[in-house]
């Protein structure tokens, strides 16, 4: 008896497993980004750098009326000399399905250490950008962004 | 390929910092989208861009689908010598496009 | 994350007659009303992701098409030249038609009748792309539509769709963009509809598309049932509101949210 309810427990877990892998490949909300898993996305680029707050500026409007296309702009105090010099900077965020965003590597040709494109933003939430420096160290600088929905959304009907 | 729109001044005074903007034609569809049959759209982005100075690489971006649909970047490079500057795209399936834009240095 | 319905309904207070026309001198193109993120990505014709199908609309300008194997500009060479203005006085009475047609009808006339080609589809890309383009060498110059005694009953046609409650939500164009533009509506400003800058590239679309695509998704937007792409009451919908907008400069390619 105690082996049938064991295996019955075994089979329910795993089918659990499975039906909870399963759903997730069907559901049409994925699952998001958190605070954490930004934190550990952050580790996955850095490694175990010590992260300092500062030399870097995030720019994104404060509120967003769609989230599909959001300027952003990053800029990272740094004389660009030949040695000392931005080497690379990530922007993360934690709230859109993965927390990474975008991931660019510069020297001292770059003559500034800026840069802007357009992001999705699933939410309202902080965007973080970490930038690494040639001297080994670490910088970050993060904006809060307010994402709104407009009144008139519609399904598209294309 | 894509239609790609590229902003480089014609000419720069040497070791002037120029603006560079870039503009391409992509979807970045995320893999998140769900269509109208209720299955997910399947991702399809760019996700790799490189800027080279007559051979150097003078800046390289790995792009995830948080990127906006038509990706714009706009950065920045010292006005090193006259030549040709090359921006290269990469898609998640390998797929390249390449566009060339010449400066002349003074 | 998109709401189920617009939440029109619940702001909006019931019992409005013919609505108002905005004086003159107090309309605005919808620039005003979007935010400032949204217009510098306009102004900016590095950054302003219709500048593409602009560029793709001069590819096809230039292409030969059709049994005739000519191009539009082996008959109008320079569209710079040949399509300045053009944009601004459409929709417009056609010599051989007994409706007005807009832009996107025009330059599918040509291909058909000039180009002996096939039309090309509402909303597929490559039509977006001529009309941006033909639209686009309009850039800066107001629109000059004038209600001809030809014109005159399609415009008014067009005002009487606009002033006339509609759909589940039983309401008016012109309830929001007559009476309450410069109001917010959930956090948005209400714009007055001026549709100075099509087709567009809306940021929900992440493409672009047309000023009937829009007025679909506005209609559906307030529970109403869309006309089809091509149906006479858009293109009087469309005359009319490119009267109204009389004045005001042309802005193709807008972006909008």
């Amino acid at each position: 008896m105690p082996q049938h309810r064991h295996s019955r427990r075994t089979i329910l877990q795993a089918a659990g497993a499975l039906a909870g892998g399963g759903l997730l490949q069907l559901s049409t909300t994925p699952a998001a980004a958190t605070p954490e898993t930004m934190q550990d996305a952050i580790r996955a680029v850095i490694g175990e750098a010590a992260v300092q707050n500062g030399k870097v500026k995030l720019d994104l409007p404060q509120i967003v009326e769609n989230g599909n296309a959001v300027p952003c702009t990053v800029a990272v105090d740094s004389p660009m000399t030949a040695t000392d010099y931005v080497k690379a900077i990530h922007i993360f965020n934690e709230k859109n399905p993965q927390p990474y965003v975008i991931s660019v590597q510069l020297g001292p040709r770059a003559g500034r250490a800026a840069f802007s494109t357009r992001i999705r933003l699933a939410d309202s939430q902080t965007i973080t950008a970490i930038a690494e420096l040639s001297d080994g160290t670490c910088w970050s600088g993060a904006t809060d962004v307010i994402v709104t929905l407009a009144a008139c959304i519609e399904e598209s009907i294309h | 390929m894509a239609r790609a729109l590229i902003h480089v001044p014609a000419t720069a005074k040497r070791g002037e910092v120029i603006e560079i903007k870039t503009l391409i034609a992509h979807v970045m569809e995320t893999g998140y989208r769900v269509g109208v049959t209720g299955k997910p759209i399947p991702r399809d982005i760019i996700d790799d861009f490189v800027c080279t100075y007559n051979g150097e690489e003078v800046f390289r971006a790995k792009l995830y689908p948080a990127i906006a649909a038509n990706p714009y970047i706009s950065f920045f490079t010292l006005a090193a010598e006259s030549g040709t500057i090359v921006f290269s795209w990469t898609d998640q399936h390998g797929a390249t496009q390449v566009q060339t834009a010449p400066i002349t240095v003074e | 994350m998109k709401p189920a319905a617009c939440v029109v309904g619940a702001l909006l207070v019931a019992g409005h007659g013919l609505a108002a026309e905005i004086p003159l001198d107090q309309r605005r193109s919808d620039s005003e009303f979007i935010s400032a993120a949204t217009r510098a990505m306009q102004n900016d014709d590095a950054a302003n992701p219709g500048m593409l199908a602009v560029l793709d609309g001069e590819t096809l300008w230039n292409a030969k098409a059709g049994a005739a194997q000519k191009s539009c500009a082996d008959c109008h060479g320079d569209a710079a030249a040949s399509m300045k203005g053009v944009a601004a006085r459409y929709p417009a009475m056609v010599p051989g038609q007994d409706h007005p047609l807009d832009l996107e009808q025009r330059i599918d006339l040509s291909r058909v009748t000039d180009q002996k080609a096939p039309a090309l589809p509402f909303e597929s890309t490559d039509l977006l792309a001529l009309t941006a383009y033909v639209a686009r060498q309009s850039h800066g110059l107001p629109i000059a539509i004038e209600a001809t005694a030809q014109a005159e009953p399609f415009i008014a046609a067009g005002r009487a769709l606009f002033e006339t409650r509609q759909g589940q939500l039983n309401l008016a164009c012109a309830q929001c963009h007559d009476d309450n533009w410069g109001k917010r509506l959930a956090g948005n400003l209400i714009p007055q509809a001026q549709p100075t800058g099509y087709p567009i590239y809306r940021l929900q679309w992440q493409e672009l598309g047309s000023l009937q695509r829009r007025l679909r998704d506005c209609m559906t937007a307030m529970r109403s049932e869309a006309y089809d792409y091509g149906a006479p009451e858009l293109v009087d919908l469309e005359f009319y509101l490119m009267w109204r907008a009389r004045g005001l400069a042309m802005e193709t390619p807008a972006v909008r949210p």
